[in-house]
C-alpha cells in the first residue's frame, strides 16, 4: 500500500474505536488514528516513515461485522466503522504470535547485546508473555560479522523487514532483500554476500538503528549495550516526501 | 495460648543454572525475618535438610533441565509440591544452559574438559548424572504454575510474586519482570 499523500480536500469520517467515538481523516489507517488517542497497538514491522508491510500481524484488531481480524497498520479507517482492540481473542493471539517468534529462532536476552532495549522483549513483557508454551526449535543461524561496523545475527531476526524497506525507502541504497521461505528465510545483503563485500551498502546504519531486535547491531556492543536512535526517521521521511 | 496457624511449607532446588538466583532470594534481606514468619524452608540448598517431605506447599526450582538428576529433581518436585514455581531464567526459557543445544554433547565435554585442561584431561563419567540433550526449560518436562523470568530475577520480584502466592492471589508477573531482566 502506497503512502497516504497529503490532499487538501481529505474528508472526515467518523468511527467508534473501543466505545470511543473518533473522526479522523479519511486517508488514515486505523494504526494511525489510535497512535494519535493513545490507543496502544501492539506492532513490530510498522514504523513512522516506512511503507506498509503488514507481515507481523501483532496490530490486528477486530471490526464489527466482520468475522477475520484486520491489521491495524495496513486498513483505512471508514465511515461508521466499529472496532475493537483489546479482546481476549485478540490477546490470545497477539500472545501466541511473540510466542512463536521466541520459539522460532535463539533469543537468549540475558547475554543478548539489545537487552533492556528490545522491542521484542518489551512486547512480549507487555503481551504477559512470561514462558513460552511451545517448544523451541532450536536450529542454529548464522552470524556475519564481516562487516566492519555493522553485525548481522540471524538468530535474532524476527523479518520484519524494515532493514529492507529503510535501506530502500530512505537511504536508496536497497542493500537488502529477502530470500528463502519458511524457516529458512532470511535477510540477505546485495545477492546473499557478505555484508562486509556489499558495493551497495553506504554505511549509513540506518538499518541498525530501525531494526527492533538484537539482528543488527553495532560491531564492538555487548549485553545490554546496544541502544537505538529511531528519531531521524520521520523528519527524513517527510524531507523525502516533500521533493 | 493460642496455636500459631500452620505455616506455609515451601521447598527449592538448583537445577542446571548459576546460583544466581537463589543469591538474589537472599537479597530479600531482612525480609527473610517477614518471610521465616509466614513459611517453613524445609528443603533447599540454603537449608540442611537432605530429603524433599512427601507433600509441599509451594516449590521452587532454578535452572534448567540438563542433566538426569535435574530431570528426577524437577519430577520429585512435581509430584509433591501442590504449587511448583519456575525461578529465572533458566528455568523459564533455558538461556544460557540451553546454549549448548547448538552443537554435538561430545563436542561440548571435549571443550569443557579436553581442550581447554592441561592436567590429566579427562571427561568426568563416574558420581555425576549423565547430560542429556536438548537442555529444556522445567515446564519443557513437567508442569509449572507461576513463571518468574530474570535474570536473576530481582529480590523485589521475586518477593512481589512469593507475596501473591503465598496469599493465594494470581501473581501479575509481567507487571514485575521479563525476560533477561
Ligand atoms: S533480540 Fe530482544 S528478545 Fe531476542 S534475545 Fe535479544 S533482547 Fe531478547
Ligand atoms: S534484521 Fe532486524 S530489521 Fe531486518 S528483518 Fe531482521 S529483525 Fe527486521
Ligand atoms: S537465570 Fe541467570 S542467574 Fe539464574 S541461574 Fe540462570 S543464569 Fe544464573
Ligand atoms: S504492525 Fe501491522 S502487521 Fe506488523
Amino acid at each position: 500500500m502506497p503512502r497516504p499523500t497529503p490532499q487538501s480536500t481529505v474528508r472526515v469520517v467518523t468511527l467508534r474505536i473501543d466505545d470511543r467515538d473518533l473522526s479522523a481523516r479519511e486517508d488514515e489507517t486505523l494504526i494511525e488514528v489510535c497512535r494519535e488517542h493513545q490507543i496502544p497497538i501492539p506492532s513490530l514491522c510498522q514504523l513512522d516513515g516506512l511503507s506498509v508491510w503488514g507481515g507481523c500481524r501483532l496490530c490486528m484488531v477486530e471490526i464489527a461485522g466482520q468475522g477475520r481480524l484486520v491489521a491495524a497498520c495496513s486498513t483505512r479507517v471508514a465511515e461508521g466503522m466499529v472496532v475493537q482492540t483489546d479482546t481476549e481473542r485478540l490477546r490470545h493471539y497477539r500472545r501466541t504470535i511473540v510466542e512463536l517468534l521466541f520459539a522460532e529462532r535463539n533469543h537468549v536476552c540475558a547475554v543478548c547485546v539489545s537487552n533492556g532495549h528490545c522491542e521484542l522483549q518489551t512486547l512480549a513483557q507487555r503481551c504477559g508473555v512470561d514462558h513460552v508454551r511451545l517448544p523451541y526449535r532450536q536450529v542454529p543461524y548464522p552470524v556475519d560479522s564481516s562487516h566492519e561496523m555493522f553485525r548481522l545475527d540471524h538468530n535474532r531476526c524476527i523479518l520484519c523487514t524494515r532493514c529492507v524497506r529503510v535501506c530502500d525507502e530512505i537511504e536508496g541504497a536497497h542493500t537488502w532483500d529477502i530470500m528463502g521461505r519458511g524457516s529458512d528465510c532470511r535477510v540477505i545483503t546485495d545477492l546473499a554476500r557478505p555484508w562486509g563485500e556489499s558495493d551497495t551498502c553506504t554505511r549509513c546504519g540506518k538499518c541498525v538503528q530501525v531494526c527492533p531486535t538484537g539482528a543488527l547491531v553495532k560491531q564492538g556492543t555487548s549485553a545490554g549495550e546496544m541502544v537505538k536512535d529511531q528519531h531521524f526517521l520521520p523528519i527524513l521521511a517527510r524531507r523525502r516526501q516533500a521533493r | 495460648m493460642s496455636t500459631p496457624a500452620p505455616k506455609l511449607t515451601v521447598a527449592t532446588a538448583w537445577l542446571d543454572g548459576c546460583s544466581g538466583c537463589h543469591m538474589s532470594f537472599l537479597d530479600l534481606d531482612e525480609r527473610l525475618m517477614t518471610l521465616v514468619e509466614q513459611v517453613e524452608i524445609v528443603y533447599s540448598p540454603l537449608v540442611d535438610a537432605k530429603t524433599l517431605p512427601a507433600q509441599v506447599d509451594v516449590g521452587i526450582l532454578e535452572g534448567s533441565i540438563s542433566s538426569e538428576d535435574d530431570l528426577e529433581k524437577a519430577r520429585l518436585f512435581r509430584e509433591r509440591c501442590a504449587v511448583l514455581i519456575s525461578l529465572g531464567d533458566c528455568a523459564v526459557t533455558g538461556n544460557v544452559p540451553a546454549m549448548r543445544n547448538h552443537f554435538k554433547l561430545s563436542e561440548v565435554l571435549d571443550r569443557a574438559y579436553r581442550e581447554n585442561v592441561t592436567l590429566q584431561p579427562q571427561i568426568p563419567t563416574r558420581a555425576v548424572p549423565a547430560l542429556l540433550t536438548p537442555v529444556k526449560p522445567v515446564h519443557g518436562v513437567v508442569a509449572v504454575d507461576v513463571f518468574i523470568p530474570g535474570c536473576p530475577p530481582s529480590a523485589e520480584t521475586i518477593w512481589s510474586i512469593l507475596s501473591d502466592v503465598i496469599a493465594g492471589r494470581v501473581p501479575d508477573v509481567s507487571a514485575v519482570t521479563r525476560f533477561g531482566a
